[in-house]
């Protein structure tokens, strides 16, 4: 396999393909997506940032469930390979009146549309999307479910400071139960051959972790910290308190916020990231967020990056 | 006018043996090697086996008020193609039957239309809200045999407790959706390891185990008769197991779809892998098997949940629960459970047919001179088609949708008369 920035050959495996998660994707397959998405990193830091290999195409970004940043890394992901992009919206648009994502698919559909983006609340729906219309779906958050392109930017983000993910000691720590981010990563990571380990108070942890991912469990972070290459922090959202999940942001904090103090813990030089947005303060410090470790910006840069890599392979650019 | 049954392999006091049955009218009249009497009509079922009619204690009509998806016509010939003569129709209707006019709605409207024999079970609270006590007794007199709030779970123990000595009062038995609402919270699936997995919420056997031993409780406190509908879990069981051992009036049922499938078929997000209680996984299912053939789970229901398609065809957690199973329990079972030597052919047609008649009260449903002509003829070497089109029910909500199951239904004679024939 090779990757010579745009002069990429065609690449049959990845056309046509849906990515609802990454079980369906084999290391090979993910270290190819990463390679690509390296060559696309760099048209993004060029002054013209437009490359004509998708003209032609249309990309429709399909969000039931609002997210900003994710839908503009999508939609200038596309537009960078010059697709057209067509953006559904779901509280200013029919699904408010109760019309049902199959119908709504359909519509879509009748307009022409080449592959579509969901973000959606509800695990499995970008299976429904692929379904009714038959065209490759790119999962953006299926609920708790998944989101592999976030997973995916998170590795490319690891796998370009370190060069490998072999054996690198990764330390997962907040809400795993809500995280469809962590769901992700657990599966690629676990695949390129990272040891993970998760840590969280145990009312926001699901069962069976160990078992399904073959990760390590921990409910104490300085035991989860020890030795880690790479940390990683969750967004903590108060609704959980509510819930009954746990007393207090401030009781969180003070068992599980990455500051100064408690990163230590980890690899003098261990990177540090979030898939944001982050709640200052309460997870994480900006003391850390902001610190020389930090990569956490440049993972929203490698975001659209992997975005065109995958749109590019999944539609069958050519350069 | 009489039928004559040829040559066919009955189930007789819990054994099978070679005989002809003799139909007049609305009863079996003889049963015997080599009857030589004369008949107006002859059925050879030299190569089929000849069983009592099926008997479901759980389905969903969903008439009156909801006939988009069920009504009393398709409901009940679809119960007749699967082999059953007699079905006992939850209250969960629009209006709900907590009253006697929608009880004898029911019953009338399935006795004109005769294909299958149809009880009704009244509603244990007003509008199932779990407030306040149903109109038991009056129904009673209507004609109901048992009281539910099926699909929902009176919630506060002390209301229960009142029912239930209500219900005892007029000799009603209470059946037991049971299902504590704060633990099973927005759960779609089981709670383990598939939801942790797919990301979704998940419905812990704790939600069904501690109201069963919370009804229980109740149970031995009134005297009142307890049957737990549709049992999903090894502890669920062992809480049966203890309260029959003490000789309480306890008994359950369990359905096809939870003797034969476990939450792993939930990965693939098909809304027809989502009911109440939900599949469980292979531990529980393992444990259904073997205390349904060692008579701990007294009798399969079908639980009969029908759908319209644009409700199933949904987002996972935005679909309702529940699937079809009339026309799929019998060769669904007979193929996972008795081609796969787990349990004995004579156990599950005792469990489909005498064991449940037995239970509900609901008479001597075994092939027998004088009984009522309720049977149904198999042929186990056959083929049923499920698709769409060859289903009757209004609900193609089903998991084996597309599949061709082992056995067929030949013919199914309700009160003598033909109801169904392949």
């Amino acid at each position: 396999m090779s990757w010579k920035g745009e002069r990429m050959n065609d690449t049959p495996q990845f056309l046509g393909r849906n990515l609802f998660d990454l079980d369906d994707y084999s290391a090979e397959e993910i270290y190819y997506i990463l390679e690509a998405a390296k060559g696309m990193k760099e048209i993004n830091l060029r002054e013209y940032k437009k490359i004509p290999t998708l003209r032609g195409k249309t990309v429709c970004t399909l969000f039931v469930e609002n997210s900003t940043r994710t839908r503009m890394s999508f939609e200038l992901a596309a537009s960078r390979l010059s697709a057209d992009v067509v953006s559904f919206q779901a509280s200013v648009s029919a699904l408010q009146k109760g019309e049902s994502l199959q119908d709504t698919v359909y519509t879509l559909d009748a307009m022409g549309i080449d592959l579509y983006v969901i973000r959606h609340s509800s695990p499995g729906s970008p299976q429904l999307v692929h379904k009714y219309s038959g065209k490759p779906v790119l999962n953006g958050g299926d609920g708790r479910h998944a989101h592999p392109t976030q997973a995916l930017l998170d590795i490319f983000s690891i796998w370009e400071k370190r060069g490998n993910l072999d054996g690198l000691k990764v330390t997962i720590v907040g809400d795993i139960l809500n995280s469809r981010v962590v769901r992700s990563n657990l599966i690629g990571m676990k695949k390129l051959g990272a040891e993970v380990t998760v840590c969280g108070p145990k009312t926001l942890m699901p069962g069976s972790m160990e078992e399904i991912y073959g990760c390590r469990v921990e409910y104490d972070l300085q035991t989860a910290l020890k030795d880690a290459d790479v940390v990683m922090g969750l967004r903590m959202q108060l609704e959980r308190q509510t819930e009954g999940l746990f007393p207090s942001l401030e009781e969180y904090s003070k068992h599980y916020v990455l500051s100064k103090d408690t990163i230590k813990w980890a690899k003098s030089d261990a990177l540090i990231m979030h898939p944001g947005p982050m709640n200052r303060g309460i997870e994480i410090l900006p003391e850390i967020a902001d610190s020389q470790q930090s990569i956490i910006v440049e993972q929203v840069a490698n975001g659209v990056a992997i975005r065109m890599a995958l749109m590019f392979l999944i539609l069958g650019g050519k350069a | 006018m009489k039928t004559i049954i040829k040559n066919g392999t009955a189930y007789i006091d819990g054994a099978f043996t070679k005989a002809d049955i003799l139909l007049e009218d609305d009863k079996i009249i003889k049963i015997g090697k080599a009857i030589k009497d004369k008949a107006d009509n002859t059925i050879d079922a030299k190569d089929c086996h000849v069983f009592p009619g099926f008997v479901d204690l759980h389905c969903h009509l969903r008439d009156p008020g909801q006939t988009y998806k069920e009504d009393i016509i398709s409901g009940t010939r679809s119960a007749a193609k699967g082999g059953f003569t007699t079905i006992c129709t939850m209250p969960n209707t629009d209006p709900v039957v907590d009253n006697i006019a929608t009880v004898e709605y029911i019953q009338r409207r399935a006795k004109d239309l005769g294909y299958c024999r149809v009880h009704v079970i009244g509603a244990i609270t007003k509008k199932i809200e779990g407030k306040e006590i149903s109109e038991m007794a009056t129904m009673k007199d209507g004609g109901i045999i048992a009281v539910s709030d099926d699909g929902n779970c009176p919630q506060s123990a002390r209301l229960m407790l009142s029912c239930m000595k209500y219900a005892s009062n007029f000799d009603l038995p209470v059946v037991v959706h049971a299902e504590d609402y704060n633990l099973a919270g927005k759960g779609q699936i089981h709670g383990g390891k598939i939801a942790s997995k797919l990301g979704l919420s998940g419905i812990p056997g704790l939600a069904e185990e501690i109201i069963i031993a919370r009804d229980i409780m109740l149970a031995e406190n009134t005297k009142c008769r307890l049957h737990v509908a549709h049992i999903s879990t090894a502890k669920s069981l062992e809480l049966v197991r203890q309260a029959k051992a003490e000789g309480m009036p306890i008994t359950c049922e369990v359905t096809p779809h939870h003797l034969t499938l476990t939450d792993e078929a939930c990965v693939s997000f098909d809304t027809n892998t989502k009911m109440k209680p939900p599949l469980r996984p292979e531990k529980d299912r393992q444990a259904l098997i073997a205390a349904l053939a060692n008579g701990l789970i007294d009798c399969i229901a079908t639980d009969h949940a029908p759908h319209a398609d644009f409700e199933k065809e949904r987002e996972f957690d935005h679909a309702p629960f529940g699937i079809t199973g009339f026309e799929t329990a019998f060769a669904v079972l007979y193929q996972e459970l008795v081609l796969s030597g787990l349990i004995k052919l004579e156990r599950l047609v005792e469990a489909m047919t005498t064991a449940p008649a037995n239970l509900m009260r609901l008479g001597d449903r075994s092939l027998k001179a004088g009984n009522a002509a309720d049977l149904v003829i198999v042929n186990l070497k056959g083929e049923t088609e499920i698709s769409p089109e060859t289903t009757i029910s209004k609900g193609k909500n089903n998991p084996w949708m597309g599949k061709t199951l082992k056995s067929q239904i030949q013919y199914t004679i309700c009160a003598g008369n033909t109801t169904w024939e392949a």
